[in-house]
């Protein structure tokens, strides 16, 4: 028996749809041996992990509050992704995004400014991701650097830079030496949706950047031209599509939405800048953008879902003493998958059974 | 022509291979349905059909690069499955293909080995490479780097790699495609002696008058079925080609009068590095294309056609503004988009990831050349019905035939999507075309209505270059012939006085083609 690849000739609509939900299915399944491994109830541990936190409206909220970096960061990614850019410094950008929107937070600290404030500090905050994005896009181009090497080299260079910013120069003077800037103003804060809820404001900015990254996608030149210099980069070039502008533009765009993510994490939800701000969203990111197929609304869905083994995570570690990082492992099984189920939509698989050779003598001399 | 071996009679011996039944879909598409065929040891066969026909996957179901849906193979009167392509060698199957798979970066006797399965040392291959190769008559040096040889060599490598397995069948895909006319006499010499073998031979054209030439038996394909196995020798070009495509072949006919004006593509001057190691140096290239007339640029492929091409749409900039000119505007310098703003379109050799992209739509394929200078963008917005209009028109007045209003590029046979291409760019009413092999692997009918769409368009008052290595097509459609060759473009003539012979020869780089007469006479006043 022979298992063979088979080229479809049109790509399949139907897979297209599954294969994330295919992906989603094996993952289940192999977590639920992990478990057995580590001696849980298999079934238990996927209904704290999977169940749990959809049954009450706090955890309900706080997985629409991970979900907005993980969703914003995405997008951008998927952007890249179709243009075949390998942006993978994406926690970089958001690192830097939440360390230039903070320094105006820091140096307005307690100094009564307006509610100009807040507005400024996303734009800074976007500014720095979309610069921070530039340097690998530039290497890419100008040097034809490996932009997969280079963005994620510098996603600890800014790492390093907040470290070094929160333990010094604008660490809080009343903060007991912890490496913490002080508490954000109420006016360089992202304001929340509820009362008494860590729902914010930035999800529903995520939820404009879903809608305009569809249209700009489906309906703008600019769209096509990222989508066609990822499928066919030679026929782009000569539909007249530069590739190198192309690598800038895909670069700043997420860049910038990775760093929007960030400032309004920091001056939403956590309120300060402080070493830890982000569980790995930018990396996260990368699934969440595969699993929802590069698709916009495919990225909100799948945001949503991978926020919900964060949070899933959380619970298991509490109730079950599960180790929190198998989420990482969850979430780099589920990558696997993703992956693999893509390639059903433009292949099939078929089972060959050669024959065996029958000792048939006389077949020969039929007219 | 020579012809050492006596034509065979069918030999009275069972099939070498039967198939019975042959089906494969796709979907519900049947790319073959029930096709019988059988194939005898000592015999030319032809297959022929437009392309979309099914010729393509009833041989890759033979080498067993794909499966069929339903029937059976009989190798020598037994059931035989082909899992994959070395499983169809151990039978004795062996297969040229039209796209050469060859490392340019490799030696002759490094690609061979790559594509044997055997486990004899590299020495004992090389000595039975050189051997095999001197006793066909297909010279190779084992030594030499692939990139260093010409497109006929490169054929041979892939003959000779096929023979050294000692196959009983040899499948080849279009041969004469690639080559000169005199190359091609070669390859006929050395097919006739692998007859004279005794070997089975199943061979794909699209040259009719090669088939009649060469072939002991012809079964013609379309949509997928058997049309009929005849004995090529008594049927005329005609009635094959009426067979292939089901009806009778519009002759392409020139417009009235083709008043030749002003020239509205002027190439000065024009020299290239190239962009890979690999490829050819344009040098000093001149030409005039005037509106109203079509100008033909021969040569084997590898000889700079493509760096031409890409000079010429602006996919690579030549660093001198005046080397190109368009309807009077230096545009040596403009991007793809300012050229086609200029008036001029583009239509590449490879239909796949050139001129198209695959997985995309037809109407996102429209747009890829359309957004420059036809209604399709508005700040910035496609206007998508703009897109489908396109689509739909072309479709249209080009007979483009596909399985819905708007499929990916991908899923049309190949002589409906250059169809779709050409057309695309001919209803933009451009005024200069430049075409790279306008029919290179399409189908009759689909090329008759290719050229004649050229020929319209030049009536029009266009100007039209056509880069091919189709001496017939260019004979057809042209007014003016240049050869290219190692990069180097010679005098057009007009086609009228470009025989075979004469052509044949520039394009192996002999200067004897035109300027014999001149030489003598310089050495005449020499002496």
């Amino acid at each position: 028996m022979q298992l063979v690849l088979e080229k479809r000739a049109e790509r399949s609509t139907f897979i297209a749809v599954a294969s994330p939900l295919i992906a989603i299915a094996f993952t289940l399944i192999t977590m639920a041996v992990l478990f057995a491994i580590l001696g849980k109830n298999p079934i238990a541990a996927l209904n704290v992990y999977f169940v749990e936190p959809l049954t009450d409206s706090y955890s309900l909220m706080e997985i629409a509050v991970k979900a907005t970096p993980l969703v914003m960061i995405a997008i951008g990614l998927s952007l890249c992704y179709l243009a075949n850019v390998w942006n993978i410094g994406a926690e970089g950008q958001f690192i830097m995004g939440a360390v230039c929107g903070s320094w105006l937070a820091v140096v307005t600290n307690g100094t009564g400014a307006g509610h100009w404030v807040l507005p400024a500090m996303l734009v800074m905050g976007a500014l720095g991701g979309a610069l921070w994005a530039l340097i690998p896009a530039i290497c890419k181009v100008r040097f034809g650097a490996n932009e997969i090497l280079t963005s994620l080299m510098l996603v600890y260079v800014a790492d390093l830079i907040m470290d070094y910013l929160v333990r010094g120069p604008w660490r809080d003077p009343k903060g007991l030496n912890f490496p913490t800037t002080a508490a954000f103003d109420p006016v360089a804060t992202v304001p929340t949706l509820l009362d008494g809820s860590r729902l914010h404001a930035g999800s529903v900015a995520a939820l404009i950047v879903v809608m305009l990254a569809t249209v700009m996608l489906g309906r703008t030149i600019k769209g096509f031209e990222s989508r066609v210099v990822g499928a066919a980069p030679r026929a782009a070039r000569f539909g007249g599509f530069n590739s190198k502008q192309l690598v800038i533009f895909t670069f700043m765009v997420s860049g910038a939405l990775a760093g929007l993510a960030g400032i309004i994490e920091v001056a939403g939800p956590v309120g300060v800048l402080q070493p830890g701000i982000s569980p790995g969203y930018g990396f996260t990111a990368i699934i969440v953008a595969f699993l929802g197929r590069l698709n916009p609304v495919g990225i909100l869905i799948a945001g949503l879902f991978l926020a919900l083994t964060f949070i899933g995570g959380e619970g298991a570690q509490i109730s079950m003493k599960i180790p929190l990082d198998l989420t990482k492992v969850f979430q780099g099984i589920l990558l696997f998958y993703v992956l693999a189920c893509d390639s059903l939509i433009l292949y099939r698989i078929r089972l060959i059974f050669p024959l065996k050779k029958a000792a048939q003598g006389n077949v020969h001399g039929t007219a | 022509m020579l012809n050492p071996v006596p034509a065979q009679g069918p030999p009275a011996a069972a099939p070498l291979l039967q198939a019975i039944g042959m089906t494969k879909l796709y979907g519900t598409f049947a790319a073959n349905d029930s096709i019988d065929i059988d194939l005898y040891a000592g015999e030319i066969h032809a297959l022929l059909g437009e392309n979309g026909a099914g010729k393509s996957t009833l041989v890759k179901v033979m080498y067993g690069l794909i499966q069929p849906t339903a029937g059976e193979m009989r190798w020598m009167g037994e059931k035989v499955v082909l899992v994959g392509p070395s499983a169809a060698r151990a039978q004795g199957v062996g297969m040229v293909f039209q796209h050469f798979s060859l490392f340019e970066n490799l030696t002759v006797a490094e690609n061979v080995a790559l594509g044997l399965d055997g486990k004899e040392s590299f020495a004992d291959m090389s000595a039975r490479l050189a051997k095999v190769s001197n006793d066909y008559g297909l010279p190779l040096d084992p030594k030499r780097e692939v990139w260093r040889l010409s497109v006929g060599e490169r054929q041979r490598i892939e003959i000779v790699r096929a023979l050294m397995q000692n196959p009983k069948l040899l499948i080849l895909d279009e041969p004469t495609a690639v080559l000169t006319p005199q190359e091609a006499d070669q390859l006929f010499i050395v097919l006739e002696r692998l007859r004279s073998e005794g070997r089975a031979l199943l061979y794909i054209s699209h040259k009719l008058e090669e088939v009649k030439r060469l072939c002991d038996t012809a079964t013609i394909l379309r949509g997928g079925k058997k049309v009929a196995t005849c004995n090529p020798h008594q049927e005329t070009a005609a009635s094959l080609a009426r067979m292939m495509v089901g009806a009778d072949i519009g002759i392409v006919k020139a417009g009235a009068a083709r008043a030749t004006t002003v020239p509205r593509l002027v190439i000065k001057d024009l020299s290239l590095e190239p962009d890979d190691p690999h490829g050819t140096y344009l040098k000093s290239i001149s030409l005039e294309v005037k509106g109203g007339e079509i100008l033909g640029i021969a040569g084997v492929a590898g000889n700079g056609q493509d760096e031409f091409f890409a000079a010429l749409s602006g996919e690579r900039l030549s660093g001198a503004e005046g080397n190109i000119v368009i309807d009077g505007e230096a545009a040596g310098l403009m991007s793809v988009t300012e050229r086609r703003r200029l008036g001029a379109a583009f239509v590449p050799e490879e239909r796949l990831g050139h001129g198209t992209a695959p997985r995309m739509k037809l109407s996102e394929n429209a747009l890829l050349t359309g957004h420059a200078a036809s209604h399709m963008v508005n700040h910035g917005f496609i206007d998508k019905p703009a897109t489908l209009e396109t689509v739909d028109k072309t479709t249209k007045t080009f007979d483009v035939r596909k399985a819905k209003r708007d499929p990916e590029a991908a899923s049309l046979s190949g002589g409906n999507l250059q169809k779709f291409i050409v057309g695309r760019e001919i209803l933009r009413e451009p005024g200069v075309l430049v075409v790279s092999q306008p029919t290179w692997g399409v189908d009759a009918g689909a090329a008759a209505v290719i050229r004649q769409a050229l020929l319209d368009l030049s009536g029009r008052g266009t100007a039209v270059l056509v880069i091919s290595q189709d001496l017939d097509e260019l004979a057809e459609i042209s007014d003016r012939i240049a050869v290219m060759f190692h990069g180097h473009l010679s005098e057009p003539i007009p086609a009228a006085s470009a025989n075979r012979e004469k052509l044949g020869l520039l394009m192996g780089g002999s200067p004897a083609g035109e300027s014999t007469g001149q030489k003598e006479a310089v050495h005449a006043v020499g002496a």
